[in-house]
């Protein structure tokens, strides 16, 4: 069997907050093999988020976080690199996409500029081929008339718009992994179906891998190969989707499995 | 739904925003009608901005409206004074969203659900301890709590008390807006059950505002849908998620992720464009139902069941 | 993209930081104990002042002895007991001015606050004139105006201040009334009055402490420099702005008869500053929810 793209054993988090330790991750493992989704399930406070920052070495704004274990991703660990090194990888081999498109883009910058900045911080294009390319991964992405909204600022794009920016500037340099934090959450359901076909395209087109984080079952269930399910900063289950669904192993996932309301379910008579 | 025993009755309500810093006015809500029995729970959905929060503050009066009536047990809450409002908010309560900002965090419970009682006096002083031992014992709470803060409880722990605090003063309607989203899925499907356990118990009629049209699902008998200010489609919910009449309610219901691994890899497939729903066509043209409203003055709602009905407003243009 | 880990994530930290916090409690305390040792000697000041502070004797411009502990002023009085009793005027002057300034704020706040709309622009604009003018100058104007006597100099502080405190309430009072709890309680049926007494009041009362506080500093000087200048309570009885004014001729001689009010002023003044930086430490002013 060939080595996985990413590789993670005995991942550990603790928040430190006063002298105190509170743990986040209590030793995770789990494997994303190229070009394959994986999907992470979970309700609030299982650790799915610190995870997905763990990976990046990010910590949640205003904690700080320990770490520990071993994140191997194509081959190197990434807790052992320098804080250089990282930010390399950050954004160019992994990329991420979160819950919240409003507070993610500058709110003072075009939409335009902003992504050429990132392009350009990865790539070493110019200001003009940089610009080329923006426009290119907008119409990727399904913005409409992108030369016309290019130089547009974030409040005047819509919260679905917002998101497909983010995921073009998550694409932009064509990462080996993407990790998607609650990526519809914010948004109404029917651009959250529009954003979740997006990201099954762009996978599919550049055959990057994707970590798919959320507490939704139905966003899960179309979108990825394998499902972890996390309970108190551990997984508990883990298996092939259909699996999962089908014939839950642990407890807790068929109680989460149970709780989800169902479209077909016998409704009321009025 | 039999006219008489309507509990609630709307009828064209209207709320307009006045315009403000270079923006127009925004119509937020608009000719929206509908009645509810009692007992019964009436699910009103649309994605953010349809008006349907704004609906559901504007019938309980939290916001000014601009045009219509909300009858509430044969009164009509926007003919009365300020004062008579307040005395008629004992029949009708409000659940909101958020557990963690809607409880007054310089409160404890006891306080919190005494505040009703004290406000309405359904029940002599005396009896307001057991009463809010017993409120806190009908939505699944220890009465021993009463006496802690609400940052002491978890979000499902919260929102039980905020339905506590709805039903001290024994009302007979409750809105309901948003009261599970903000919660995990399984405190969501505690708190819907409990939600319709005490509809069972005490004969209370929900108006239950969600995005989530699987919990909708769960609790309506009826189901309207909302989308730019106005109910686009009305009916059972049994018709209305079985067979829905308007492209916007399809869109909607075919949007919901559903937890089956097969369809839901099947719908992610299919290459649907995002459908325009234009706001409205030329009167003097035939609508979708063929009808020429600007000369048969009738209204644009045609039915296509049995107390099922929908909009010809918002049809895509093919 | 290194930017996307400066996001703010989850839950935002509510409690104020830790060592912000346990310098709070620190001050607080100081300034508790400053307070304390102020009260005390105001509240007891005739059983402990050693003699009848506007007792003339022979032995004036006198240096520190074992009879007169901070020695005596140009006629002879002695200036600890001055100092005690005329501490009682321009802490009493202070206390109450600074209380009807708080509740002319809170009243003017609250309602501006809460009503919003044309009563706020109303009392905002009103408040704004008061507000545009010094506030020193102002007082000189107006105890001019009326006559420097005790009521006078109060009404006219209370005054002065009011918009300040009216606005410190009205900022937060703008954002409470949006908090769904207040919605909430709208719902079930509480009463404007109520809802702005049990349901915004508690939750804007960290600021107004600070401020209060903050301002009693604040009055305390003015007080003691309107005194200085002539339009304070008038003689003989004393006050720590009257006897700067009085012993500033003589400041060669008996530098003591300055140095005791200057360091009177300078510890009240203190006290409230420090008890302000304590408490907004401690409540962590400013960076509620």
């Amino acid at each position: 069997m060939t080595e996985p793209l990413l590789d993670v054993t005995g991942l550990t988090a603790e928040f430190v907050h006063r002298g105190e330790t509170i743990p986040a991750l209590n030793g995770i493992g789990f494997t994303v093999a190229a070009g394959e989704a994986v999907g992470f399930v979970g309700e609030s406070g299982c650790g799915k988020s610190v995870m997905a920052r763990a990976i990046m070495r990010l910590a949640p704004e205003g904690s700080s976080v320990r770490l520990g274990g071993a994140v191997r991703f194509q081959g190197t660990d990434l807790m052992a690199l320098s804080e250089a090194r990282m930010r390399d990888i950050r954004g160019s081999r992994i990329a991420m996409v979160f819950q919240d498109p409003m507070t993610s883009l500058n709110p003072v910058m075009t939409i335009g500029a902003q992504m050429a900045d990132m392009i350009r911080r990865h790539t070493g294009f110019s200001a003009r081929q940089a610009r080329a390319r923006v426009l290119e991964l907008l119409d990727d992405v399904g913005i409409r008339d992108p030369q016309r909204r290019i130089d547009d600022h974030p409040h005047q794009f819509s919260g679905g718009m917002r998101q497909r920016v983010l995921i073009a500037i998550a694409v932009s340099c064509e990462p080996d992994l993407l990790i998607a934090d609650e990526p519809t959450t914010a948004l109404d359901v029917t651009v959250q179906a529009q954003i979740l076909r997006l990201l099954m395209r762009l996978r599919e087109r550049h055959g990057m891998a994707l970590m798919l984080i959320s507490h939704d079952f139905g966003v899960i269930a179309g979108m990825v190969e394998r499902v972890n399910v996390m309970l108190g900063g551990e997984i508990v289950e883990t298996g092939a989707v259909e699996q999962i669904f089908a014939a839950p192993a642990h407890a807790y996932t068929r109680a989460l499995l149970d709780a989800v309301p169902r479209l077909d379910a016998e409704g009321r008579q009025a | 739904m039999s006219g008489d025993a309507a509990l609630l009755r709307v009828r064209d309500l209207a709320v307009s925003f006045p315009p403000r810093g270079g923006h127009p006015a925004v119509r937020a809500v608009q000719d929206v009608s509908f009645e509810l029995a009692a007992g019964q729970t009436l699910g009103l959905v649309g994605e953010s901005g349809s008006g349907k929060t704004t609906t559901g503050r504007a019938i309980l009066q939290l916001q000014p409206t601009t045009g219509g009536s909300v009858e509430l047990l044969g009164r009509d809450l926007t003919a009365m004074r300020r004062g008579e409002v307040r005395a008629m908010r004992r029949h009708m309560q409000f659940v909101l969203q958020n557990p963690h900002s809607s409880l007054n965090p310089r409160m404890t419970v006891n306080r919190i659900l005494t505040e009703p009682l004290a406000v309405h006096r359904p029940i002599p002083r005396a009896e307001f301890a057991d009463r809010v031992a017993a409120l806190l014992e009908m939505v699944g709470l220890d009465p021993s709590v009463r006496h802690r803060y609400p940052h002491e409880f978890s979000g499902g722990q919260r929102q039980r008390i905020v339905i506590a605090r709805a039903l001290a003063v024994n009302p007979a309607f409750v809105v309901c807006d948003e009261p599970v989203s903000a919660l995990d899925v399984r405190t969501q499907a505690q708190i819907v059950e409990l939600l319709r356990s005490l509809q069972d118990r005490l004969g209370l009629s929900y108006l239950f505002i969600a995005h989530d049209l699987a919990i909708v699902r769960r609790v309506a008998h009826r189901v309207a849908v909302m989308y730019g200010g106005r109910i686009v489609e009305l009916g059972a919910a049994a018709q209305v998620y079985g067979s829905p009449a308007h492209p916007y309610t399809r869109a909607l219901l075919d949007a919901v992720p559903v937890p089956d691994v097969a369809s839901q890899r099947r719908k992610l497939r299919q290459d649907v464009p995002a459908p325009l729903f234009p706001p409205d066509r030329d009167p003097r043209q035939p609508c979708t139902f063929g009808e020429v409203h600007a000369s048969t003055g009738t209204s644009h709602w045609h039915q296509v069941g049995c107390g099922h009905h929908v909009s010809c407003r918002f049809w895509p243009t093919e | 993209m290194s930017e996307i880990g400066l996001l703010p994530v989850d839950a935002p930290a509510t409690a104020p930081r830790p060592t912000a916090r346990r310098a709070g409690y620190w001050l607080i305390a100081t300034g508790g104990v400053m307070l304390a040792v102020m009260l005390i000697v105001t509240a007891f000041g005739p059983f402990i002042a050693p003699y009848n502070p506007a007792a003339i004797s022979p032995d004036s411009l006198a240096g520190i002895s074992a009879q007169h502990w901070l020695g005596t002023d140009s006629i002879g009085r002695d200036v600890l007991s001055r100092l005690i009793i005329g501490g009682r005027t321009t802490l009493f002057i202070t206390a109450i001015a600074v209380s009807l300034a708080l509740m002319a704020g809170l009243v003017l706040g609250l309602l501006s606050g809460y009503m919003g709309g044309i009563v706020d622009q109303m009392v905002m604009r009103a408040l704004d004139v008061v507000f545009a003018f010094p506030v020193f100058l102002l007082a000189i104007a107006v105890v001019a105006a009326l006559g420097p006597t005790i009521p006078n100099l109060i009404l006219t502080i209370a005054i002065v201040y009011t918009p300040i405190l009216a606005r410190v309430v009205r900022g937060p009072v703008l954002s409470v009334k949006r908090w769904d709890h207040v919605e909430a309680a709208r719902s079930v049926g509480v009463s404007e009055v109520r809802l702005v007494v049990s349901h915004i009041l508690p939750l804007v009362i960290s600021p107004i402490l600070v401020e209060t506080s903050l301002t009693l500093a604040n009055t305390i000087f003015t007080v003691t420099a309107l005194s200085f200048l002539g339009l304070g309570p008038p003689p003989p009885d004393p006050n720590w702005g009257g006897m700067l004014a009085e012993a500033r001729q003589f400041m060669e001689l008996a530098p003591l008869t300055v140095i005791a009010p200057a360091a009177a002023i300078v510890f009240a003044t203190l006290t409230f500053i420090v008890l302000a930086n304590g408490l907004r430490d401690m409540l962590d002013v400013g960076g509620q929810r």
